[in-house]
């Protein structure tokens, strides 16, 4: 008979320590979270990464510019081109290129798909982690018509690779503004039919509403961006605050929390859908004609020199932070992860509260562990 | 013609062996009409493959794990760890002995004069095979998924014993039989009964919720929340003995259902058994009455599932002792003193 292992139970204290992932199905990827527990209160969390380290930025030094936007691609997979316009937009303005509009308004609007389709993940797995098994399948189907027109417009679905330094490889093709359009136009239904299920219901309002609350000073404190800071009530978009593209000429609002819960985040992450929406509509209206592409030199050699550029991704804040030392290949280039930031603050957020509690906020931060470890 | 051997052992043994069958056959299929409710409602297309059209796909899902290696984990308490499964699956298959499909006697297999009794007692053994297979695991999610059922079933099972108490206060008997033939004799459904309508639905609709809190469902579906504990006190379990928890949580929805319909829709009655107007109704015959009865609750079941998210363990709790308990009780009472006052539906 082989020795029973201590379930760590005795009698003077209560306190269990249970080992969430890296295989668990709730943790997104490959997250592990250390948790003690006392009976079903979370009483210490602690999350362990590097499951998914593939040192990207190590690879990086050794590609050329262009060749680095591949690997941009792997790392927050969700949102493969809002990862590609942050390094093409740090080199660029490195070099000083100002890239034609026309594919300024093409990025813009790969962008705002890419938001659209990134939240869409979020909201079927956060809801899907509550327990509401439906939403996730309806919010696939809007995802997969999203990848079918970046399959039809770069030729692929996930890793994108669709911009470079300079402007757009490749032009629209015929009939794609038009399926955008139909696609952005029956989008809002469907997004009203998500909330319909989740945003007055009882029970996810009991399981969202007063979870994971953090204050907007301490969600500034903690370096949050994205759609946890903006839950919190802080009104602070990249998009906004230093327009890059043409997000100036842009009408769209910030939608912004009060409460900085589990809640509010949703709330405020459906709402970005719907101003995802308003963005693509109006690129799509004023899409200028022209080339798609600068006059760049064939071999992107940036001035000696580093420079920091950061865009609005689905998830928060990406900044690329680039050295070059004038050759044709990076010296350094440092990435500044909205999602690695982010999980920061997940002790912070679920102390004190419940087992289930914790998988909702895992959630609500909307993290993706190839971004995290890279 | 009918030796004692006959009307005691072999009658009640074939009727044994066709009951067991049926719920063995209709809890498999079960799943199978859950997948494919659950893809309808999930844009998917769900199981249609196996010959024909997927019909046989519970079938092959059975072979399937009957055929998978059997593991015990290194550490686990093995005899217990065995246990589990069986007991868990047992009581779900002996409730249906009081079960009444149908007025003859034919159709049941014995008509205990306690039978609410019976159901309510074996029905809780069913909570020491989650219990146990959890803590027998030797793992900690299953652990605490053993622990979360116990608790929720525990506090499930006392509003959900209100309310068929109160349905026996209508009723004036504790046998099933018995308990449909009242509803047939008042002319009425008990959710549904005359003056009693408000108590009686009140009664019914704790008892729907409280079976499915009982059946571990969604929303309530925390002892196995895939999204927290993996699979809850099941984690460690493969292949046949795994199926046997699979098997006691569907048979335990068709349990539940069937006592619903006998309790609350008047098990075989058609509907509306006042009304002779409807008496073209009595073509179909009673036990179709009852399974159809039976399937809409099953209906539900997945209904539920496909919508709503799950239940937090404290609110379940709380949804249980300050809402339910308190409730069934004042309601109870209600029916208690409205049948000393105003006489009751005798």
């Amino acid at each position: 008979m082989t020795e029973r292992a201590p379930v760590h139970l005795s009698a003077d204290s209560e306190e269990m320590e249970i080992s969430f992932g890296p295989q668990h199905p709730a943790t997104h990827g490959v997250l592990r979270v250390m948790v003690k527990i006392d009976g079903e209160r979370i009483v210490e969390t602690k999350p362990v990464i590097g499951y998914l380290h593939r040192g990207t930025e190590k690879i990086f030094e050794r590609e050329t510019y262009n060749g680095c936007i591949p690997h941009t691609d792997r790392m927050d997979y969700t949102a493969a081109a809002t990862n590609n316009q942050g390094l093409v937009g740090a080199v660029e303005k490195m070099m000083g290129i100002t890239i034609p509009p026309r594919a300024a308004y093409i990025r813009m609007m790969l962008a705002e798909l890419q938001r659209i389709a990134s939240h869409t993940i979020w909201l079927g797995t956060h809801a899907l982690d509550i327990g509401a098994q439906s939403p996730f399948f309806y919010t696939f189907e809007e995802r997969e018509k999203i990848l079918d027109l970046y399959e039809e417009y770069c030729g692929a679905r996930l890793t994108l690779n669709a911009m470079r330094v300079g402007g757009q490889p490749f032009d629209l093709p015929s009939g794609w503004t038009d399926r955008c359009r139909a696609f952005i136009d029956q989008l809002p239904a469907k997004i009203a039919d998500w909330e319909r299920l989740l945003t007055k219901n009882r029970i996810w309002k009991l399981r969202t509403v007063g979870i994971g609350v953090m204050s907007g000073a301490d969600a500034i404190e903690w370096g949050l961006t994205g759609p946890p800071l903006r839950g919190s009530g802080v009104k602070w978009d990249v998009r906004k605050v230093f327009p890059y593209d043409h997000y100036e000429e842009m009408e769209f609002d910030i939608p912004i929390g009060t409460n900085g819960d589990t809640y509010d985040r949703y709330l405020v992450r459906m709402e970005e859908m719907r101003q995802s929406v308003r963005i693509v509509r109006q690129c799509l209206d004023r899409l200028p004609d022209g080339p798609v592409m600068a006059k760049v030199p064939k071999v992107i050699k940036p001035p000696k020199g580093e420079v920091y550029f950061s865009v609005e991704g689905p998830k928060g804040e990406l900044g690329y932070y680039v050295v070059s030392d004038g050759t044709d290949k990076p010296y350094r280039l440092h990435v500044r992860p909205a999602c690695f930031i982010n999980l920061q603050a997940l002790p912070e957020l679920v102390r004190g509260h419940l087992v289930a509690d914790l998988i909702a906020v895992i959630g609500t931060l909307d993290i993706v562990l190839g971004e995290i470890d890279r | 013609m009918t030796t004692p051997w006959m009307t005691y052992l072999l009658i009640p043994l074939i009727k044994i062996v066709v009951i067991l069958v049926v719920l063995i056959l209709l809890a498999a299929y079960l799943s199978w009409f859950e997948r494919r409710i659950l893809a309808f409602m999930q844009i998917r297309i769900g199981p249609n493959r196996v010959w024909p059209k997927g019909w046989l796909q519970a079938i092959a899902d059975a072979l399937k794990l009957f055929s998978k290696e059997d593991v015990i984990p290194a550490r686990a308490e093995k005899l217990v760890f065995l246990l589990g499964p069986v007991l868990a699956t047992a009581p779900a298959l002996i409730v249906f002995s009081v079960i009444p499909f149908g007025p003859s006697d034919l159709l049941r297999l014995t008509d205990v004069n306690i039978g609410i009794l019976f159901i309510l007692g074996v029905a809780s053994v069913g909570i020491y095979g989650i219990i146990l297979g959890g803590w027998a695991s030797n793992n900690k999610f299953s652990l605490m998924g053993g622990l979360r059922s116990a608790a929720q079933l525990i506090s499930y099972e006392v509003p959900m014993g209100f309310a068929v108490v109160t349905v026996v206060l209508m009723a004036n008997s504790l046998s099933l039989v018995k308990i449909v033939e009242a509803q047939k004799a008042q002319h009425v459904w008990f959710a549904f009964p005359g003056w009693l309508a408000i108590p009686g639905l009140i009664a019914f609709f704790i008892y729907f919720i409280c079976g499915v809190a009982e059946t571990n469902r969604n929303p309530f579906d925390l002892p196995e929340a895939e999204s927290e504990l993996v699979a809850g006190f099941h984690t460690e379990y493969s292949g046949m003995k795994f199926a046997f928890y699979f098997l006691a949580e569907y048979a335990n929805m068709v349990v539940i259902a069937s006592i619903a319909t006998v309790l609350f829709l008047g098990g075989w009655l058609r509907p509306f058994p006042n009304v002779a107007a409807l008496a073209f109704l009595d073509v179909i015959p009673p036990i179709v009455w009852f399974f159809a009865k039976v399937a809409v609750f099953l209906f539900v079941y997945i209904w539920f599932r496909g919508t709503f998210p799950r239940y937090r363990f404290d609110q379940l709790m709380a949804l249980g002792w300050k809402v339910f308990i308190p409730v069934s009780l004042i309601n109870l009472m209600a029916v208690g003193l409205g049948i000393l006052l105003l006489g009751g539906p005798r």
